[in-house]
């Protein structure tokens, strides 16, 4: 659990923390801290967007604990002793995760603003249904608005990424676990 | 070489923007940190329309962490309370005496974080006097309407402008003559573009050196940094705007906000600098709007169909304030552009705007500067006129289409049409979707009680401002710009003063390059958006991309090809006369084997050109276009509607594009396909009314909506290819044609399958209660805000 603390201005805060792309991540932070801004601000991991104020566009999706959410709609301190995936943890340096690849492919992105919560929503079904139809797609990805493609070439590209994934035999390259802390006040 | 094989012409190239974004690498606005940067929040009215007797900013100066509180009295003090329109009309900044619509800017809280600044807004405040709002033009415009505009002199009602084009007398003379009049009023409803990234800026005013840098999304970086050279009277060489990666845009990103002015003025007064990013509900409620136009149109035919004249008389409502990003020589955009794609001999259209209390705009969401309305009305009506005649409406279009060989042709309102096959695009549409067999299935539907509808809409626009007889923003010519530098290795790069949202100019600008010189499109990079290195440019918006700055591409690059000759021939040792060119290379006449590469002319460019000869392989293109580009298209829409409750599918979507030659098909059908789940939200879902107390209904996405996957329907994707003759590639714009042309399908179909209980127009959206009250009474649906005392 997260331990109260406070600035000297008295604002309440808490000690979180996160695995955050595999690795492990501690904050100062004020409950009211969204986890959306923990990230962007607090982290760095600007790949993280935010297309709304009202919980309907999902361009702040991450994993958490491999699910995908939408992170303007968590506090920062709910995500204390939790993993969180971002877009910047899809694939390896060296190697693209197979729905990067096939966002790429099948020319899924345009300004690109929607495109990590989308990736991640994919991510997280390809996770669960390893041959999803189109329907399974267009129902996975409805919390995930995009203003440019409509969404033809998204559903091809996550039908991609499900035929690479399959061809690999399953699982792709998991983010790098090292165990490092990294310290810091939000 | 192969063209095709180096990402040339025509190849569907994958886009170079794509290896940063899908890692979460792209840089926009928000992403920008500098340091000792502030955050700004921005106090809005929560009325329409009333008097600010007061501000008290003290229990938000007391916050720890908030830096400034800028009203409308201290803004005043810098003469930036009001600043200039893109229309050549005011808008306030800052509300110093009133406010006149709802969400409008009252004051500005600058903070250490953006949490601050969002407290210290909610500590302001202000004592209101409620005013009556009016958000009905109609009612704006009546005699006694108390006037909104009160701060201009000279202003004694609550018109904004009034404009006609065509003639008159020539008009009514047929009119008078005709067999027959099809007359149909509607309203295009108020929409907004929402862009998934909302606005903002970083202002960061250096007092050491006196320069301004200004990140902003901005899709005309150029025009910003001249307008905030007039407004905050700023040198323009001290001013940098840098327009980053732009998550979409859709005409949302062209004018100047007050919230970038404000982030202007705290990073002077506070010495930092300072970021501002809009919310979703603030985006919403004050940024560009796109359409809000009501019409009343005729149209003056013979008996066997043949349209012989057109009538159209629209209004507009501007808001408060008339703010409309349009050529300044057009009050209503290029809304003339109506019945370009018909032989219609003659027209008159006039055009009044109104002041309401609402929030600026008008021209945005891929409008191409008003032909949206133009297209959709135009569609509207020929499609009742038919209906009129009894006539089949595929017939009628194909009637009174323009011919072939009519090229170029000249319309009622004084454009002149580059190239066109409009009715071999039509038959690919109707080809494609079985039109023949659907009309005999929808007969027996019929008999079955299911109501099946089909929609078609057939439509040309101009695209590409344009000219520099015709077309200014702010004075300033809508040419565009190009500069290309060749480095020693034979890699270059490439800036323009176009500013892409996401329509993959990093992409395609490099094969216009591939295609002029043989360099291989990879090794081309691409820059936009940064004021103090690319070419001044007027921007990316009304699909003027391809047709201006791409055609700059063209023309720069043929220039450096010149001067490569020149040092081909240097390297060959023969005359210039005598060089040949293929694709990426120089070679003798009559000796193909004795050739020098493009490589390596740009090598001896550097190392080993000719006595007397400039060093270097570089140049510009500043391209002011001889026409607009007019691509066309036919968007046929199959529709079911359940009689019971009003609401209606898309069985089918055929889409037939001429864009001219295409550059890059992937990308040409992913803005088709785009644009197309616009038209089809606007349809179906999409708008933003006014209540009678002036309150936005549609201010988030809650009640603004955006299909998702799950709603969009389908799309298929058909092309006819016919030349822009006068682009140097042969290419026209496309980017916003099925945005303009799609609506009218979709409504056109709803109207045919309910059409046979006399209904002949039903406002967009159309919405299943709207559908199901039009079955159930046989009426017309007008989607119009209601008028006060209702």
């Amino acid at each position: 659990m997260s331990t109260p603390t406070q600035k000297e201005d008295g604002v309440d805060q808490r000690r979180i923390t996160v695995s955050v792309n595999g690795e492990s991540r501690s904050a100062e932070v004020e409950p009211r801290l969204l986890l959306a801004h923990l990230l962007r601000q607090g982290l760095g991991l600007t790949g993280t967007h935010i297309g709304c104020d009202t919980t309907n566009c999902g361009a702040c999706t991450v994993l958490y604990d491999g699910e995908p959410i939408k992170s303007c709609t968590m506090l920062a301190v709910q995500a204390d002793g939790h993993e969180v995936t971002t877009v910047e943890g899809l694939g390896t340096p060296s190697e693209l995760d197979p729905v990067q690849e096939g966002f790429k492919e099948e020319h899924g992105l345009q300004c690109g603003f929607c495109t990590p919560g989308m990736m991640l929503a994919a991510k997280a079904l390809i996770t669960r249904n390893d041959e999803p139809s189109e329907e399974d797609v267009r129902w996975a990805l409805s919390g995930n608005l995009c203003r440019c493609t409509g969404y033809q070439n998204i559903v091809k590209a996550v039908l991609w990424a499900a035929d690479k994934e399959r061809a690999n035999g399953g699982g792709s390259a998991e983010g790098p676990s090292t165990a490092e802390h990294t310290d810091l006040t939000v | 070489m192969d063209e095709v094989k180096i990402g040339g012409l025509g190849a569907s190239r994958k886009r170079a923007e794509d290896n940063r974004f899908i890692r979460g690498r792209g840089t926009y606005v928000d992403d920008v940190v500098m340091p000792g940067m502030l955050h700004m929040e921005i106090l809005r009215s929560p009325l329409a329309h009333a008097r600010i007797k007061s501000i008290d900013t003290s229990a938000a100066w007391a916050i720890p962490g908030v830096r400034l509180v800028l009203t409308g009295e201290m803004a005043a003090q810098r003469n930036l309370a009001w600043m200039p329109t893109l229309s050549y009309d005011t808008q306030a900044v800052l509300a110093t005496d009133k406010v006149r619509f709802q969400g409008q800017e009252v004051a500005c809280v600058i903070a250490d974080d953006p949490y601050i600044a969002r407290d210290g807004v909610e500590a302001i405040v202000v004592d209101y006097e409620p005013l009556t709002p009016i958000v009905n033009p109609k009612q704006a415009m009546a005699p006694d309407a108390p006037i909104i505009r009160d701060d201009k002199a000279g202003q004694t009602d609550n018109r904004s402008y009034r404009w006609d084009v065509g003639d008159k007398a020539g008009t009514d003379t047929v009119f008078a003559e005709a067999d027959m009049v099809s007359k149909v009023s509607m309203h295009y409803p108020r929409s907004h573009p929402s862009p998934l990234e909302p606005c903002g800026s970083i202002a960061d005013y250096d007092l050491g050196t006196g320069k301004l840098t200004l990140y902003c999304t901005s899709q005309a970086p150029h025009i910003v940094r001249s307008a905030v050279a007039l407004i905050a009277e700023l040198p323009e060489h001290l001013i940098r705007v840098i327009s980053p990666d732009l998550g979409g845009g859709f005409g949302n990103k062209v004018p100047v906000y007050p919230g970038y002015v404000c982030s202007i003025l705290g990073s002077i007064l506070t010495g930092k600098p300072v970021k501002w990013v809009e919310d979703r509900s603030s985006n919403l409620i004050s940024t560009g709007f796109g359409r809000d136009m009501y019409l009343d149109g005729e149209i003056a035919m013979r008996r066997d169909g043949k349209m012989l004249g057109v009538r159209m008389h629209v209004t507009t409502d501007q808001g408060a304030f008339f703010a409309d990003a349009q050529p300044s020589k057009f009050k209503v955009g290029l809304l003339h552009s109506a019945f370009a794609c018909y032989d219609v001999p003659v027209g008159h259209i006039t055009a009044d705007g109104a002041y309401t209390n609402k929030s600026p705009g008008g021209v945005a969401y891929r409008c191409s500067f008003r032909v949206t309305e133009a297209m959709y009305f135009q569609e509207r009506m020929v499609q009742a006129a038919a209906d009129d005649l009894g006539m089949d409406q595929a017939e009628f279009r194909r009637v009174n289409l323009l011919p072939d060989d009519a090229f170029p042709a000249r319309t009622p309102f004084g454009f002149l049409v580059d190239s066109g096959q409009y009715g071999k695009c039509l038959k690919v549409g109707l080809d494609a979707i079985g039109y023949q067999d659907f009309l005999v299935e929808q007969a027996e539907a019929r008999k079955r009680g299911r109501l099946l509808g089909i929609g078609i809409s057939t439509m040309t626009e101009p695209l590409g401002a344009g000219n520099s007889r015709e077309y200014d923003i702010l004075g300033i010519k809508m040419f565009d710009s190009a500069e290309l530098r060749v480095h020693p290795s034979g890699k270059a790069i490439l800036r323009t003063g176009a500013r892409s949202q996401g329509q993959g100019h990093e992409t395609t600008w490099a094969q216009i390059v591939a295609h002029e010189l043989g360099l291989p499109a990879d090794d081309v990079v691409v820059e936009e958006g940064d004021t103090d290195t690319a070419p001044y440019g007027m921007g990316t918006y009304a699909s003027r991309s391809t047709p201006v700055a791409g055609a700059a591409v063209s023309m720069v690059s043929r220039k450096i090809r010149a001067k490569a000759r020149k040092l081909a021939a240097h390297l060959l040792e023969v005359s210039e006369e005598d060089v040949e060119w293929e694709l990426g290379r120089f070679y003798v006449r009559g000796a193909q084997d004795r050739g020098v590469s493009i490589q390596e002319c740009a090598a001896a460019a550097y190392s080993n050109m000719p006595d007397g000869m400039e060093p270097g392989l570089e140049g510009n293109a500043y391209y002011d276009p001889p026409n607009l580009t007019w691509p066309f298209a036919c968007y046929i829409a199959m529709v079911e509607v359940d009689p019971e409750t009003g609401v209606w599918d898309v069985l089918r979507f055929v889409a037939v594009d001429d864009c001219g030659v295409r550059i890059n098909p992937m990308i040409v059908e992913g803005q088709i396909m785009g644009g197309l789940t616009e038209a089809y939200a606007m349809a179906s879902m999409q708008f933003q009314t006014y209540d009678a107390e002036g309150n936005m209904v549609g201010s988030n996405f809650m009640d603004y909506l955006l299909p998702s996957t799950w709603e969009t329907p389908g799309f298929e994707l058909h092309e006819v290819v016919t030349p822009c003759p006068h682009h140097p590639i042969g290419a026209k714009g496309v980017g916003e044609c099925a945005t303009v042309g799609g609506p009218a399908a979709f409504v056109n179909a709803v109207i045919d399958a309910v059409g046979h209980t006399g209904v002949r127009n039903i406002d967009m959206p159309v919405l299943p209660d709207r559908v199901w009250e039009a079955l159930r009474t046989g009426h017309d649906y007008s989607g119009a805000p209601p008028v006060k005392g209702d």
